[in-house]
């Protein structure tokens, strides 16, 4: 891997361009390099690893005993991607991409326009919105960010820690927590009672799936060294005299931090300004990308692999990773069909095993409703202060969705570019029309997908056409 | 407040305010500051509320701060250097200030 430090140093094309560098993107990269091809991976962050293997490459949890096996996961992976003869450019912001294939990167404060003949786009998952009153306050984070703190710089939070909300990663986090010595005081636990009968049909599967030895141990390591409330049905955070304050139906508990969780959910930004076609997933409650076995889309040449697919988790996203750059090898001339299957059979083995056992956890976990629907006093968009009663009242007025409601109240039109509002605005809107999900548009995003500057866009090096259409000759 | 595990790593001189502070090496400006205990580091340009880092991950964009003069920057995702100047990101611009 040749490890780039600026935009100056990239090719004006490549033959493939992978954007994202977590698992799936680490085995794109692992696969596609070394067979003749030009071979690109970017990533925001300042190494391998993405979310899931933050920090893989160089763990403060190394020199902690309790927590030396948490970046364990990843390191063959990121060890792998690291001896694949591919260029690599850390700290790279991707802010454009379009269905020619052209990509806008920054980096180091200059942009830079490259061309790929494939992109495999695997920009993972971010965390599901839950957006109860107070969720903004200073002090409340989501338990993704304080797991990043852990994995990247072995951060703790300290004082009197309140976790709540529902799915592995609140469980995974806590039982991190209390190896570390430092448990959460409160783990309320909003897991809807009903879900089990929902979710109890996958039970075979699941217990016959490599989550499930996993999860119980989780589980058991949490409830002996912590409080757990389950069943929590509704909750709302203000500040107190001192800290925070969580009140939920029959209780109230002061905390110094509160940290928030409710499962993970594609991150499709990139995917929809490219103009990649997105289905809504009713099992998992989002938006998700149309793709084929191999990966691909409706756009030729742009394939998606990983959780940017729909979520399965770290372990599918490796295998999916594979399997998407040996279609683009193929694609590309440098594997014949044979050998392409040969290559693809057991890593399209290995995801479907890893798939196993996930419609449980999607139907276990999946929020309830008033957990994923903006309460009226509760924040919805959180770049523009778009409140639950604002999108009814809009709705009330005439918006049908998500693109008509940016424009009367521009939730989705703020730095954040609707990733953290588009899920709550759409299941918001649809619950005030009472029309399914599926009807409904996602919101249309456009390049930029994350801000430069003018002066960088101004800096880039431009067509002699271009500059004649801009001078008027 | 958030506390390190292991104190190993370098100290890495900043200021945040304007104040004289310590960060580490292999810290993002953000966990440098929620280290330091600073969980509001932005106020919101519409209501000027105070906000902090949510995400950690670049995509809810609440840790904008300024950077050595430079608006609208990520904590979470901007290596701490030596030397860097970081403020608060306040609010809408008002009209002639």
């Amino acid at each position: 891997m040749k490890r780039l430090s600026d935009v100056a140093s990239l090719r004006e094309g490549y033959d493939l361009a992978i954007i994202g560098a977590g698992p799936a993107g680490m085995a794109a990269a692992a696969t596609a390099g070394g067979r003749g091809l030009s071979v690109l991976l970017l990533d925001e962050n300042p190494g391998l690893g993405g979310q899931v293997h933050r920090g893989v490459e160089a763990s403060p949890l190394a020199a902690v005993p309790a927590l030396a096996n948490v970046p364990g996961a990843g390191r063959a992976l990121a060890q792998a991607a690291a001896r694949a003869e591919v260029e690599f450019l850390p700290g790279a912001t991707v802010w454009h991409l379009d269905a020619a294939r052209r990509i806008g990167v920054s980096a180091g404060g200059a942009a830079r326009m490259v061309v790929a003949r494939r992109v495999i786009i695997a920009t993972g998952a971010l965390e599901r919105p839950m957006p109860i009153p107070g969720w903004t306050l200073p002090g409340v984070m989501s338990v993704g960010a304080a797991q990043t703190l852990l994995k990247a710089q072995g951060l703790v939070p300290e004082g009197r820690v309140v976790m709540a909300g529902s799915g592995p990663l609140l469980w995974l986090y806590a039982a991190q927590l209390v190896a570390a010595g430092h448990p959460p005081a409160l783990l309320l636990d909003t897991t809807p009672r009903a879900n089990w009968r929902a979710a109890l049909p996958h039970l075979w599967d699941f217990l016959r799936s490599p989550y499930a030895a996993k999860g119980a141990g989780l589980l058991a390591r949490v409830r002996r060294g912590v409080r757990v409330v389950s069943g929590v049905a509704s909750l709302a955070i203000r500040a107190a005299p001192g800290g925070l304050e969580v009140a939920w139906p029959g209780g109230t508990a002061r905390a110094d931090r509160v940290l928030l969780h409710q499962g993970v959910v594609p991150q499709t930004n990139l995917a929809q300004a490219a103009g990649c076609e997105l289905a809504w997933d009713k099992a998992q409650a989002c938006f998700v990308p149309r793709t084929d076995g191999w990966g691909e889309t409706n756009l030729p040449g742009i394939a998606i692999a990983g959780d940017t697919a729909g979520i399965a988790g770290a372990e599918a996203a490796e295998a999916s990773g594979h399997v998407a750059a040996l279609a683009a090898l193929h694609a590309l001339g440098a594997l014949d069909g044979a050998a392409r299957d040969a290559a693809a059979a057991p890593h399209q083995a290995a995801r479907a095993r890893w798939r196993r056992g996930r419609a449980f956890l999607d139907a276990l976990y999946l929020p309830a409703p008033g957990f994923r629907v903006a309460p009226d006093e509760a924040i919805a968009c959180r770049c523009e202060e778009v409140t639950g009663a604002a999108l009814r009242e809009a709705v009330r007025l005439g918006a049908t969705g998500p693109n008509q409601a940016k424009a009367f109240l521009r939730c989705g039109m703020g730095p954040c570019q609707g990733r953290m509002c588009m899920l709550t605005v759409v299941e918001t809107i649809v619950a005030a029309r009472g029309v399914a999900p599926g009807t409904i548009k996602p919101l249309r995003i456009r390049p930029p997908v994350k801000p430069v500057t003018l002066a960088e866009i101004a800096a880039m090096d431009s067509t002699e056409a271009e500059r004649a259409a801009v001078e008027g000759r | 407040m958030f506390r390190r595990l292991h104190e190993g790593a370098t100290p890495l001189p900043f200021t945040f305010e304007g104040e004289a502070v310590e960060g580490r090496e292999g810290d993002s400006v953000a966990a440098a500051l929620l280290a330091l205990g600073h969980d509001a580091t932005r106020e919101t340009g519409v209501s000027g509320a105070p906000r902090g880092p949510y995400c950690m991950m670049g995509v809810c964009f609440d840790c904008l701060v300024m950077i050595d003069g430079v608006g609208n920057r990520q904590a979470c995702l901007v290596p701490l250097r030596a030397g860097m100047e970081v403020r608060r990101q306040r609010g809408r611009r008002k009209a002639g200030a």
